[in-house]
């Protein structure tokens, strides 16, 4: 057994662990920390297959962006856990039921017959300086420019999304400006009446 | 290009332990004197009143959201610019075509005022 | 020695390899804990000069073991763990800061072929590695429990990420000018004297990417993560001992890293300002050759010089208000640097000399 395969065994059972701990811990910062290791060692196995920028990019865009989210929600939302856990037994075959399903469709999908070596061609083993990353870059903006430029258009949706849901409240901080305080003028802020007295001063009558 | 991500992977195990040894050095070699009042967290002289997770406004959840927006835009412009030299004037109208569309969502951003900070 | 060479060859070959390659790694890793230790040293005596102090001059010759003296000091100090924190993030988030920082480093070119690794994808993985140091701050201010570490964390997340996407831009625009994402061929790329580097026609992304790495380390005039006179140290205000210092390595390591980034991207790595343009004769001068002709010693010197503005930046400006430190990370940097990123994008289709040629 070369190195490889004994860092594939590693990550493998690090990213199995770690996958189940997220559904199984009850505190879910921890739940959302070892999500973050799941991407990560699920990273390190792209890597074994050389798949550098994929990989890279999965760090980046869901360790480095979407857990910082993930975190944030979760760390700040005070989730109270009984309640989560009241209707564990009812639902429970229901549940079953449906994890048995999917495990069928990813039996009939990623089957060994679809895959194996005498279906799809050992990988080519490349050298160093072989450039993933513009191999991509070769196509995406070519061959792929429509479906790029569609994903454009989902990030749009994303961000007016994002800020439809988000920016619904009143603002209710005290904001001043203070161009405006500069440029006030005395007479806009204060006038001065004259008027006469409401009653007499004592001694003058 | 395997042998590449070795060291990596060595770097990452050597910069956890360059964490731990000095926290593990301290924990043997300083004193260890617990008392409730010491270990209270820290508020200027008073006990704290509540839990100190608390909620707090909602801008700091939309800037992770922009961020992650951003973040794919990023990830998008990479293989684009080490490319650019192969794919020409079509790539880059592309580019253009890609970055005008969210400078669209980043105009909307500004003129809801989901930029703004008091 | 033969008897050692013998020892050696009986190894196994995976773990010759492995060896070799934690030494290296130790190479690297020694002299940037001691760099960071100096750093500490560098930054009392330089501010204190800017305030006409003297700065620390007790322990050692002219104060020069101070640092070291500090690092025995918090040796000895006590670990707090507070009482209603969580134990184990608690622990865990030093070590969350300082690993990312240190790990970097991997891919830093520090002359031709001299790298530990040369991944082709090295600027991504600078990227995807320094936006994980996000996470010790966050956790470390959950885990505290503490009202302030809370709130420190909380602002020190959000200016990271807004400064990262700047960042971001700015490494794009460095690989467009570049055509690589190998830090090797970035600073090959720009071989020749200081008219050849891409501080020029990259400018306004070369000051972007230093200042969004101010921002992104915390560091005066954005340290609003820290905000002495608001919340009193922020996101490390519960740690205590070794556990505060390992943050404060991170901090530095991450200064250092920043610098050495700048340089290898912006100022041409290991060129020597008048690189090409002496005449072989000058070069060959003993001593004096060897300063003038490119080599480490000038990305040295230019990590040096970009770490004291650090300090300098740190002795001179006041601290940014939180909302005008977003307002700049969105709405001047990010739409600055989409403009200049389509203006490299041109200069590249248009090949214009001498960098892009």
């Amino acid at each position: 057994m070369g190195v490889e395969q004994i860092l594939f065994y590693v990550f493998g059972a690090i990213l199995v662990f770690a996958a189940g701990m997220v559904i199984t811990v009850r505190n879910p910062v921890f739940a959302a920390l070892f999500l973050v290791l799941a991407f990560f060692t699920s990273a390190a196995l792209w890597i074994l297959l050389e798949a550098e920028f994929l990989a890279i990019t999965l760090v980046l865009v869901y360790v480095g962006a979407v857990m910082v989210l993930f975190l944030f929600v979760v760390m700040m939302l005070d989730i109270n856990l009984a309640p989560l856990q009241e209707g564990f037994t009812r639902y429970l075959p229901v549940g079953i039921v449906v994890a048995g399903i999917i495990v069928a469709e990813i039996y009939f999908a990623v089957n060994a017959e679809h895959f194996g070596l005498q279906a799809v061609a050992e990988p080519v083993r490349h050298a160093a300086d072989y450039s993933n990353t513009r191999e991509l870059g070769r196509v995406i903006y070519t061959a792929y420019a429509y479906p790029f430029e569609i994903a454009s258009a989902i990030l749009l949706v994303a961000i007016v999304a994002a800020i439809a849901l988000t920016l619904r409240a009143k603002r209710q901080s005290k904001y001043i400006q203070p161009e405006k305080q500069v440029i006030v003028r005395r007479k806009d802020r204060v006038r001065i009446v004259k008027m006469p007295p409401e009653r007499e001063e004592p001694g003058t009558s | 290009m395997l042998e590449n991500y070795l060291p990596i992977l060595l770097f990452i195990v050597i910069g956890v332990a360059f964490g731990l040894v000095p926290i593990a050095a301290g924990k043997i070699l300083g004193p260890h004197r617990p008392d409730a009042e010491k270990l209270s967290p820290y508020e200027c002289g008073f006990e704290a009143f509540e839990d100190s997770r608390m909620k707090f406004d909602v801008r700091f959840y939309l800037v992770a959201i922009l961020f992650i927006i951003f973040d794919l835009e990023i990830a998008f412009l990479f293989p684009w610019a080490v490319a650019l030299d192969e794919i020409g004037m079509f790539g880059f109208v592309a580019m253009v075509i890609f970055l005008a569309i969210l400078v669209v969502g980043f105009i909307y951003e500004w003129k809801k005022g989901a930029l703004e900070w008091e | 020695m033969d008897s050692l060479l013998a020892i050696w060859s009986s190894v196994p070959e995976s773990a010759q390899l492995i060896t070799l390659t934690v030494a290296k790694i130790l190479a690297i890793v020694i002299p940037l804990s001691l760099s960071v230790a100096y750093l500490t040293f560098a930054e009392r005596k330089v501010i204190g000069y800017v305030q006409v102090r003297i700065g620390p001059n007790r322990v050692g010759p002219r104060g020069w073991l101070q640092p070291i003296a500090d690092a025995v000091k918090l040796m000895f100090k006590e670990i707090i763990l507070p009482s209603s924190s969580n134990k184990f993030l608690f622990v865990l988030a030093p070590i969350l800061c300082l690993g990312p920082a240190l790990a970097a480093w991997a891919v830093v070119p520090f002359m031709d072929g001299v790298v530990l690794t040369d991944i082709d994808a090295g600027l991504l993985y600078i990227l995807a590695i320094s936006s994980m140091g996000v996470y010790g701050i966050i956790i470390a201010g959950w885990a505290s429990n503490s009202k302030y570490a809370f709130l420190g964390a909380l602002r020190s997340a959000a200016q990271m990420v807004s400064y990262e996407i700047a960042m971001g831009f700015a490494l794009v625009g460095v690989l467009l000018a570049a055509g690589s994402l190998n830090l090797t061929q970035i600073v090959t790329a720009q071989q020749g004297w200081v008219w050849n580097w891409f501080w020029f026609p990259l400018l306004p992304l070369f000051f972007i990417y230093f200042i969004a790495g101010v921002a992104e380390t915390n560091r005066a005039p954005f340290d609003v993560a820290e905000g002495e006179s608001e919340i009193v140290a922020g996101f490390h205000v519960e740690y205590a001992g070794m556990t505060f210092a390992v943050f404060f390595l991170a901090e530095y390591a991450n200064m250092i890293l920043v610098a050495v980034l700048t340089a290898i991207m912006f100022l041409g790595g290991w060129y020597a300002p008048w690189s090409g343009l002496l005449p072989e004769s000058a070069l060959a001068i003993p001593g004096l050759g060897w300063l003038l002709s490119d080599g480490p010693h000038w990305l040295l010197a230019k990590i040096s010089f970009l770490l004291f503005l650090f300090l300098w930046f740190r002795a001179t400006f006041p601290r940014y208000r939180y909302d005008q430190i977003m307002r700049l990370g969105w709405k001047v940097f990010i739409p600055i640097t989409i403009v200049w990123l389509l203006v490299v994008g041109g200069m590249v289709i248009a090949e214009v000399p001498p960098w892009f040629a």
